[in-house]
């Protein structure tokens, strides 16, 4: 099963479901055969494609909408805030090659102020899933809710295998005393190789995959900040608004202090490459994100990482 | 020949008069409401499947506002036939009701919010493809502003219109000839505005907007052509009915006196012509 497989699926057991794209047909190519009329293209219309998705649910549709994740969060920003958010209408946003996931794009297409953007709109949820099997867990719970949602589409592989998905949780992968990583989307992998190079290190290191960041599982990052000594936000997201603002105002709103180290984009967009070498540049590697919490080098072995698939 | 629409006129006369009232404490985008009134009588009144018993009807018409400063002419329409109540139009821009100057759902009748401008046409697409999808008859009306065609959305829904088919869906244009703060044709020209509609693949008509018999005539072509997006360009006056008022770029929002709307509701009876003295332009 892979996410059109999934979307394919969902839609012809719901006549409610309708499929659209602002003409990216990446994730949905054998969709518009599936589905005759309730497959819609708009063309390169981000703006329109939203307004009608608006439409279209007010006629008791549940659109699920798809474009690059800079363009469909940005460009439409407007148009999801006011003609899908001031309602709260069901409509499914599905955001194509969200940070890093860009790659060699280049910084009109960095989508790296995403969460900020859609987690400030009333009601809009907001998930990050860590690879495409977390993907697959999540997207039932989130298409069959009536609150509009923004999803980060990431259909990378990875080896872990996850925790069934419970609607507004974090899936808690480890506890640790000293450190607690905590991360969303594709660089959940990176995370993992962190988290086993401090262990190797001799630190007690816990790891979340947030998946759901609008809601998010207070009860997780309070658990975190009480029970390890250091906590880690890792995202390829601006500092600014993303999770490491939503730690901030968790910990202040249930005033708790924490010693908290961020990894993000501050107040710069990144380095467009390959995203190998896109990670390895900005230093968002487990190897280097272990070692720079550790504050010297180790001899621990990088994972390599297979490049991304998609030019856009 | 008019004489047969005498209950549309009889109705749009009084939804003036709410509009006039409507333009003091606090105050309304009187020249817009007052351009469209006829509009959204003729809309309302006759042509659409739209009453008070099929609000929530799948199979009913809609009617979108995409200018929405026009929706003050709705809320009297909506008062005159019943869907709201008269008295409730004394609650403009009350904190205790919801009735301001753009429209929005709390109010029944309106089936969307609007006021950021170039939206509606594209909530309107969406509305017809999925009507066009059940195989429906519904009609989808739409009324855009002339300013409002500076928006490039407005132009992007007529082009996907254009390639799913829409017959279904109207654009009707307000063709008042202003913008907020002046005549359109002397920022951001549009004429020849029928050619342009024409050349993104719709089928057009120009009218007169104030003509009942006009839009009779017209409307009672739809669909204009099969397969074809309708556009309507309706030939209005801001301001229509209020010669003290009409077609000037300075009474665009107006917040007049008390006295100042008594003597305006004696200008719209013909009774003699308002001495206005409140301020020209009020930018919102």
């Amino acid at each position: 099963m892979n996410y059109e497989q999934l979307l394919t699926q969902t839609a012809l057991e719901d006549e409610r479901y309708i499929v659209m794209t602002a003409e990216n047909r990446a994730l949905v190519r054998n969709i518009p055969a599936a589905l005759g009329q309730r497959f819609i293209d708009t063309g390169i219309t981000e703006q329109t494609m939203i307004g009608a998705a608006a439409g279209l649910a007010l006629r008791g549709r549940t659109p699920v909408v798809h474009a690059l994740t800079a363009f469909l969060t940005m460009r439409a920003f407007e148009f999801v805030r006011t003609d899908v958010g001031i309602p709260g209408l069901p409509v499914k946003l599905s955001g194509f090659i969200p940070g890093f996931l860009s790659d060699a794009n280049g910084p009109t297409h960095q989508a790296i102020e995403d969460i900020a953007l859609m987690r400030g709109i009333p009601n809009m949820e907001v998930f990050a899933p860590a690879d495409e099997e977390d993907l697959l867990l999540m997207l039932p719970a989130i298409w069959s809710s009536s609150a509009p949602s923004y999803v980060r589409i990431n259909t990378r592989p990875t080896h872990y295998h996850h925790a069934p998905y419970e609607p507004g949780k974090a899936e808690i992968v480890s506890q640790g005393e000293d450190i607690t990583l905590l991360c969303y989307g594709l660089l959940f992998d990176q995370c993992l190789q962190a988290a086993t190079i401090l262990q190797a290190e001799g630190k007690s290191v816990g790891l979340i995959n947030m998946r759901s960041l609008k809601p998010v599982d207070e009860k997780a990052l309070i658990e975190a900040a009480q029970h390890s000594k250091l906590l880690i936000t890792v995202e390829d997201h601006f500092l600014t608004g993303g999770l490491y603002s939503i730690l901030a105002e968790t910990l202040l709103k249930h005033r708790i202090t924490a010693n908290v180290i961020p990894f993000a984009l501050k107040e710069r967009w990144f380095k467009p490459a390959l995203l190998p070498d896109v990670l390895q540049y900005e230093g968002f590697t487990g190897k280097q994100i272990a070692e720079e919490i550790l504050g010297y080098p180790t001899g621990q072995q990088a994972v390599q990482m297979t490049p991304s698939e998609f030019a856009e | 020949m008019e004489s047969q629409y005498q209950h549309l006129k009889d109705i749009a006369f009084k939804v003036r008069e709410h509009i006039i009232r409507m333009s003091a404490n606090g105050g309304c985008f009187i020249g817009a409401s007052l351009s469209a009134t006829d509009l959204i009588v003729f809309l309302y009144a006759d042509f659409l499947n739209l009453n008070i018993n099929n609000l929530d009807d799948p199979n009913r018409d809609y009617l979108f506002l995409s200018k929405g400063h026009d929706v003050p002419a709705l809320y009297g329409t909506l008062a005159e036939l019943g869907i709201i109540s008269r008295e409730r139009l004394q609650n403009h821009l009350s904190i205790d009701d919801h009735i301001y100057w753009h429209p929005n759902t709390k109010v029944a009748g309106i089936e969307f919010h609007s006021g950021s401008l170039g939206h509606l046409p594209s909530v309107a697409l969406g509305v017809a493809i999925d009507i066009k999808v059940r195989g429906g008859n519904n009609k989808v009306v739409c009324i855009l502003g002339d300013g409002e065609l500076n928006e490039g959305t407005c132009w992007e829904a007529v082009l996907v219109a254009n390639a799913y088919r829409l017959d279904n869906l109207i654009f009707i244009v307000d063709r008042n000839q202003f913008q907020a703060n002046m005549a359109t044709e002397d920022l951001i020209p549009l004429e020849p505005l029928a050619d342009k509609f024409r050349a993104f693949g719709a089928e057009v008509k120009r009218i007169d907007g104030h003509s009942f018999s006009a839009l009779d005539e017209a409307l009672s072509q739809y669909p204009f052509c099969e397969g074809k997006l309708n556009v309507l360009i309706a030939d209005t006056l801001r301001g229509k009915g209020l010669p003290s008022i009409e077609s000037r770029a300075d009474r665009w929002f107006c917040n007049f006196t008390t006295e100042e709307t008594e003597q305006l509701l004696q200008e719209l009876h013909g009774e003699h012509h308002a001495q206005l003295t409140s301020q020209t332009l009020v930018v919102r």
